[in-house]
């Protein structure tokens, strides 16, 4: 039984060059008040645009109801959990929206001279103390843009360490449960990848690790807790194994959010690591960015990341960018600073021990979603979960139902989907994460739609085959969309 | 807290379906070395109106209340009020990157839009759902041209932005490619085409260059392309400022175009959040990084649109990937979809004519180091660039921004910028404090 939604009349809406026509304006300027300048004495008339071909014309009225009636096809947090797993789909509170609108910080320019610009570096200061005791490191840059942003920033800051060890080496390993960001991350920075696989537990094979680290290793790039929801409790002697060779540690900082609080990298051999302010962080996903990807680093990689640094200098804040040693810059200006303020608004509202808490409802409610379900579906590893849970479809698979499908029944039921197949090392995979943002009862709806959808697989395994049946469109053709790729409205 | 909505009881009845008796047991599989045994050293929890104080307070220790003649890579232009009722939409605001088509075609059909906005003002076939901002956008397609050309050199303008040209060396270092800068002319403070020509050769991916200039210029894209494409390499044109696309002629000769979109009804924001963009000619689509919309069917033959060419991006080609980029800037990105919406055909040149017009006036009377047609910014001359800010300052006006720092040969110059947000009467002040610096 449904139990969380049902249908309601949504909107139709064309497209805003099919709502287009001509003369209609959504603007009003005020009156110039200087000289008008003829454009093509002054540009050249060559350099001067005819009227721009097809461009939109609407009025103020239809353009917010355009907007507005797109907006109400999405799902979002707001509307209910989101249980994405890698994704942290936490709640974003508004309050941090509200004060990064702040005057004085939202229209800060980024060459306003630095003592104009004290408050903004400030909050930059202050973000990064924060997330330095969270992660136990020693270092951190802010510059990055996001989180595969931060990988590549890291991999760089670990390479260039190494080459002024004489040799930057050649190979980065990853585990075959990594996020697909990892290897693209280091064949940018100029590594080639070598997979190793993951033992029988969901750990990363520390033997086969042994055997495989020696000196042409730069580094390995692991995640944890891993895409398992499985925390790697070997971290330390992973470390040792790769800093006996002179290789470094790198940690995608993607599951922060099961450890703020309770486990610092840093105290656990950890070299250098990013982490995402969206997902850890709470700021808002946007349907796909901004991000923020702070890189955190030891002591040694330090003069390595990007200029400028943020330094105090007396009773003042300023910006260092005499580093001779440093990989330069990865962004124009300081980072996603917008983002940065959203960030520490969440740490100021939780504090140490709220960020703590925060972590513990995490797990809870992932181990609870474990425990709900575990009876009907198949568990990928049996360690205990952390902040995500990931199931196979394997016993739903053989009723010819996939985890796709589980995943778009699951739209009916009221819900945002999981991640669907992903790690890769899981056949079916189906990752789970609630976040701390899920009420019992929020948790419980899921849970029953979940087991009512198992046993559905069994009973009527068609509705599961052609869900969703309640969303404005059914399943569409990406095999069209890929073939043919129509990525422009045209006129007709 | 009040981000946490269970109550102490409920927590009890989960702890006890899991069968544990405490938070603390859901971690007792960790070896105990690994635990932090203290309290993290950050200060208790806030309520909302303290939160909201400390940023005030840090808001007021920046600039405010002055008038700016700021620009370089950041503008103040005028928000749409839409802007902000449409980007905080929790549908938009709170959700996820839309994979899953059904739940989400409202982001999808937005960035649909936004691409198509992108061709018609680049003159571009398709256009990417954005990336981060302009300086990454630059340094993927530059890799992107590498990867067509099958070349490893790039020739940049030393009028492209300075802080993009060292995103690229960054980028470039580690990828094998090597950079190789070209001048200005230093009457006009345009391309120096015979440079650029001397400079190319067989070896020679891409030609970048950016109009209008760092200098605000506006340059003559397409000779610089035919010099280029004789060559066999690729003009790669860059812009910072977005709305000189209303009034200028889009880069016929380009192969592709990599911008910066903060002029979109982007706050400057010390920096970022910002979008970039990159559009190129259907030809080299299957190159193009970061993610793509299309449009397609659903079952019932309903038009609908989905994520597309994915087999390009990290999730599925791993360490074949044409780029490890994972995000674009959606929520950005709509917000500059919200402000060509309500500027529109007519609003976008209007707006772009009032730029050209102040930025005019104010240049029709400082001492202009350049005679090349410029747009919303332009470089001119003062002794002392530090001291005449230092005096604007007293009359709560920023000015504009020394070029030492970034051009040692134009220690006596300043970058200006003046859209249509500057008043009259701060040009008039700007002016006769600078003929009073002179």
């Amino acid at each position: 039984m449904i139990r969380k939604a049902r249908t309601h009349v949504n909107q139709n809406e064309p497209l805003l060059f099919e709502l287009s026509s001509p003369g209609k304006v959504g603007y009003q300027l005020p009156p110039l008040d200087v000289p008008p300048v003829d454009a093509a004495a002054a540009l050249g008339a060559q350099n001067v645009r005819d009227q721009i071909q097809n461009f939109p014309e609407l009025s103020e009225v239809e353009a917010i109801r355009h907007f507005t009636r797109l907006s109400t096809w999405n799902y979002s947090i707001d509307l209910g959990m989101y249980p994405l797993g890698s994704c942290t789909m936490k709640y974003n509170p508004r309050i941090n929206e509200r004060v990064a609108q702040v005057a004085g910080l939202a229209w800060a320019h980024p060459y306003q001279s630095e003592a104009l610009a004290q408050g903004a570096l400030e909050i930059m200061a202050r973000l990064e103390a924060a997330l330095l005791e969270i992660t136990g490191m020693d270092a951190v840059t802010l510059q990055p843009a996001a989180g595969a942003h931060g990988e590549l920033t890291g991999i760089l800051v670990a390479r260039a360490l190494l080459a002024s060890r004489g040799n930057p080496r050649r190979t980065v390993l990853i585990p075959d449960s990594a996020h697909g960001t990892n290897p693209a991350t280091a064949a940018i920075a100029g590594y080639e990848v070598r997979n190793i696989q993951s033992n029988g537990r969901g750990m990363l094979d520390v033997p086969a690790l042994a055997r495989i680290v020696d000196e042409d290793v730069a580094a390995l790039m692991i995640t944890n807790p891993n895409t398992l929801g499985v925390f790697e409790e070997n971290i330390r002697a992973i470390a040792g194994i790769l800093h006996d060779k002179g290789a470094l540690l790198y940690m995608d900082g993607a599951n922060m959010n099961a450890l703020a609080g309770l486990v610092r990298p840093g105290d656990n051999g950890v070299d250098v690591m990013h982490l995402n302010l969206h997902k850890t962080f709470s700021t808002p996903h946007g349907g796909g960015g901004p991000g923020g990807g702070p890189v955190a680093v030891k002591a040694p990689l330090a003069p390595f990341l990007p200029i400028p640094r943020l330094r105090r200098a007396g009773d003042r804040w300023t910006l260092d960018y005499e580093r001779g040693q440093s990989i330069g810059r990865v962004r124009a200006f300081y980072g996603n600073f917008g983002v940065l303020v959203r960030a520490l608004a969440y740490i100021l509202a939780h504090g140490g021990e709220g960020l703590r808490n925060a972590t513990l409802d995490a797990v809870l409610n992932a181990t609870y979603i474990r425990k709900g379900i575990e009876a009907d579906y198949e568990i990928a590893a049996q360690a205990p979960s952390m902040h995500e849970c990931v199931f196979s479809d394997a016993r739903q698979a053989a009723r010819g139902v996939h985890t796709g499908d589980i995943a778009k029944r699951l739209i009916d039921y009221g819900f945002h989907p999981y991640t669907v197949s992903f790690p890769l090392i899981v056949h079916g995979a189906m990752m789970i994460e609630p976040t701390e943002s899920e009420s019992k009862r929020e948790l419980d709806l899921f849970i029953d739609a979940l087991v009512s959808i198992a046993r559905e697989v069994e009973e009527d395994p068609e509705t599961v085959l052609k869900a969703p049946h309640s969303t404005r469109i059914s399943r569409v053709d990406e095999v069209r969309a890929a073939r043919k790729p129509v990525v422009r409205w045209r006129p007709a | 807290m009040r981000y946490l909505p269970k109550s102490d009881s409920e927590r009890g009845e989960m702890l006890a379906a899991c069968g544990v008796s405490s938070l603390e047991d859901l971690f007792a599989h960790l070896p105990a070395e690994v635990r932090l045994n203290r309290p993290l050293a950050i200060a208790d929890g806030l309520s909302e109106y303290e939160i909201l104080d400390y940023f005030r307070e840090r808001g007021a220790q920046n600039a405010s209340g002055y008038a700016s003649f700021l620009g370089a890579g950041a503008y103040f232009h005028y928000r749409p009020v839409l802007v902000d009722a449409v980007v905080s939409r929790g549908e938009f605001l709170t959700s996820y990157t839309p994979y899953q088509a059904e739940i989400s075609q409202g982001t999808l059909t937005a960035i649909f839009e936004f691409q198509t906005m992108m061709c018609q003002l680049t003159g571009m076939d398709v256009a990417n759902a954005s990336m981060y901002d302009g300086s990454t956008a630059l340094a993927e397609a530059a890799m992107m041209a590498a990867r067509i050309t099958g070349r490893k050199r790039l020739l940049a303008a030393r009028t492209l932005h300075p802080e993009y040209r060292e995103v690229l060396a960054t980028y470039a270092r580690n990828q094998g490619l090597e950079v190789v800068e070209f001048g200005y002319q230093p009457a006009s403070g345009a391309l120096d085409l015979e440079d650029l020509d001397r400079k190319l050769d067989a070896a020679t991916a891409a030609v970048i260059v950016q109009s209008p200039n760092f200098f605000g210029i506006v340059e003559n894209v397409n000779e610089a392309a035919e010099l280029a494409h004789r060559a066999g390499a690729l003009l790669l044109d860059v812009f910072t400022e977005a709305v000189s696309l209303g009034l200028l002629a889009p880069p016929a000769g380009a192969d592709i175009v990599a911008g910066e979109l903060q002029s979109f009804a982007i706050s400057p924001s010390f920096g970022g959040p910002y979008a970039g963009i990159l559009a190129t000619r259907e030809k080299y689509i299957r190159q193009l990084p970061g993610r793509l919309v299309g449009e397609t069917v659903d079952t019932r033959g309903n038009r609908a649109f989905c994520l597309t060419l994915a087999t390009r991006e990290q999730h599925i080609r791993r360490e074949k990937a044409t780029s490890n980029i994972c995000t674009n800037q959606a929520l950005i990105a709509l917000m500059a979809t919200v402000f060509m919406t309500v500027y529109g055909k007519q609003g976008l040149r209007e707006l772009a004519e009032q730029n050209l017009a102040k930025a005019h006036y104010l240049g029709g009377k400082l001492p202009l180091r350049f005679s090349g047609p410029y747009f919303n910014e332009f470089v001119a001359t003062v002794e002392d660039p530090a001291a005449l800010n230092q005096a604007l300052l007293e009359r709560k006006i920023v000015g504009g921004l020394p070029l030492a720092r970034f051009y040692p040969e134009l220690g006596d110059a300043m970058l200006v910028c003046a859209t249509e947000m500057v008043r009259r009467e701060d040009m008039e002040a700007l002016a006769r404090v600078w003929e009073a610096a002179q």
